[in-house]
């Protein structure tokens, strides 16, 4: 039985959690420290499989600015944070682009797009 | 002639110049000194921010977006590139571009909305030669972001404000190593979300009751000395350390920008370095309304929407001649463990229906009583089980619970241990 001392950040409370993981058993991961239901959610899925939102920025020509902030439209899996940034850092786009435009559609098969998160022209 | 003047254009003047619209005025004229609105929210490109407002996460870009097309929308008169030298008792403002050269109009009322500006090397006094490579987070932040340059390959982070946690994570995604981050004070400044997703997420280590004590390189950073402090915050002799590194960002804290204020004679808090408000977020010039990082820094954009939209909307009722002065007037005073309360002063008469207290703590607490006393009598008592000085707490009063009694003076105050 291994345990992984995690900090919850679903609220601002920052609990410390306790998430124990016993892979014999029928409840796999154990979490303890945490004082609201949502807490063991999150600490399960930081267990089985982390993800978080993506932003950075691309390259933009003949716009006022060089950098285009963009994000994905959903998470994606923690592990895969630095995959993304290679991809995106290939990317060149030109204004005008609106807010919302797709850059890089389904980015290494996440299901997840990278679109651009304001406009400019 | 202008009814409302909104100086600045970021969050809070959008946001006030929008709601003072919604009450039927017409002539509104926003004044910004970048070359497009939005301010500081163009260039903090993570996400978080709109939880409160809109019930989603946005990035900082994408929450001015909406702001700036609501403004448009509306017909709100913007002027961009320009630089407001000096406001008058008498409600002219005084602005400069290069378009259009010298500038003075006249407004019936004014909303001060030129948020804050960050504190630099000079105002910590960090001993050490003066290299490249030392910027402020948001400096940093802006030439990544925006502009198109990375600040450095070797980072050393000082200041763990939401801005430098922010900037950890940046530059390592953007392939640079930070080294480390340290903070003077024995608690972390930034909010727990951003130390999990920024620092812990990227094995970035946190050394809290550290500092720098010298920088060291000729024309470009080499390095700095890494000095532990005690609980008093002097340094721990023998503890010095010296790490290499190429690039030093400061996330030391922010300043609201009052040169504008202090020209007007205006009432300053010693403790927010911004102006003392009403309830109408009305400052202690009649007619000048102030909102957002201007008055007191925030944590999250969503509670500036919200105290910008109190300024804009008795913005408006001023310049119509519908804000009352007459009156009751409650004292806001910050008790033991409380270092600020926002707003300082409440006309009873002018209450809608709820007036929000905004405050900080002096220091990290667990377990405590947060105690709301009327002139000395606890009307309220709140379980807190953490209270932080890096996360604003806030208080909403019904109108009931200040005018029952003739109350002269609201004070806020924390206790430890149980009743």
């Amino acid at each position: 039985m291994s345990c992984k001392e995690i900090i919850c950040i679903v609220c601002p409370m920052g609990c410390h959690l306790q998430v124990a993981e016993n892979p014999n058993m029928e409840e796999v991961y154990e979490v303890a420290g945490n004082k609201c239901p949502r807490g063991k959610v999150y600490g399960i899925n930081e267990m089985v499989n982390p993800t978080r939102v993506l932003t950075t920025t691309i390259k933009i020509e003949n716009a006022p600015l060089k950098r285009l902030p963009v994000k994905t439209n959903g998470v994606v899996p923690k592990d895969k944070i630095f995959q993304c940034m290679e991809v995106i850092n290939k990317v060149k786009v030109a204004s005008p682009v609106n807010m919302g435009d797709v850059i890089v559609s389904n980015i290494l098969n996440t299901g997840v797009d990278i679109v651009a998160s304001r406009s400019m022209r | 002639m202008y009814d409302v003047a909104v100086i600045g254009g970021g969050p809070a003047g959008l946001a006030a110049a929008i709601e003072a619209r919604r009450n039927g005025i017409q002539n509104i004229l926003v004044i910004e000194r970048d070359r497009e609105l939005g301010g500081i929210l163009q260039q903090c490109i993570h996400n978080g921010f709109g939880l409160h407002i809109f019930k989603e996460e946005l990035t900082g870009p994408e929450y001015a977006e909406r702001f700036v097309n609501e403004l448009n929308e509306l017909g709100i008169e913007y002027k961009l590139d320009s630089m407001v030298l000096e406001i008058t008792k008498d409600k002219k403002v005084h602005y400069v571009n290069s378009k259009d050269g010298f500038v003075s109009i006249q407004a019936k009322s004014i909303i001060l909305a030129m948020g804050c500006r960050e504190r630099t090397r000079g105002a910590i006094g960090v001993a050490g030669t003066r290299p490249a490579g030392v910027f402020t987070a948001g400096t940093a932040q802006r030439y990544l972001n925006m502009e198109g340059y990375m600040v450095g390959k070797k980072i050393v982070i000082l200041g763990s404000g939401d801005i430098g946690l922010i900037m950890a994570r940046r530059l390592t995604l953007e392939g640079a190593e930070v080294k480390i981050v340290l903070e003077r004070m024995p608690y972390p400044g930034g909010l727990t979300r951003n130390i999990v997703q920024c620092l812990n997420d990227y094995n970035i280590p946190l050394k809290v009751s550290h500092t720098i004590s010298s920088i060291k390189g000729k024309d470009r950073v080499e390095g700095v000395t890494i000095v532990q402090l005690d609980e008093s915050g002097r340094i721990i002799p023998g503890s010095e350390q010296f790490m290499e590194c190429d690039t030093l960002i400061l996330s030391v804290g922010l300043i609201p920008e009052n040169e504008l204020s202090e020209k007007l004679e205006m009432r300053l808090d010693k403790v927010t370095k911004g102006p003392y408000v009403n309830e109408a977020m009305e400052t202690s010039v009649s007619g000048i309304f102030a909102c957002g990082n201007v008055v007191h820094v925030h944590d999250i954009v969503d509670y500036v929407t919200e105290e910008s939209r109190i300024a804009g909307r008795n913005a408006a009722k001023y310049a119509k001649g519908e804000l009352k002065t007459e009156g009751r007037l409650v004292e806001t005073v910050p008790g033991n463990g409380i270092s600020y309360i926002v707003p300082h002063t409440i006309r009873v008469n002018n209450i809608e229906n709820k007036v929000d207290l905004l405050m900080r703590v002096r220091q990290v607490f667990h377990d405590v009583r947060m105690i709301i006393k009327a002139d000395g009598e606890k009307i309220r008592e709140i379980k807190k089980s953490h209270l932080l000085p890096g996360e604003m707490e806030r208080v909403s009063l019904d109108i009931k619970a200040l005018t029952c009694k003739n109350i002269a003076k609201l004070e806020v105050e924390i206790c430890e241990g149980e009743e």
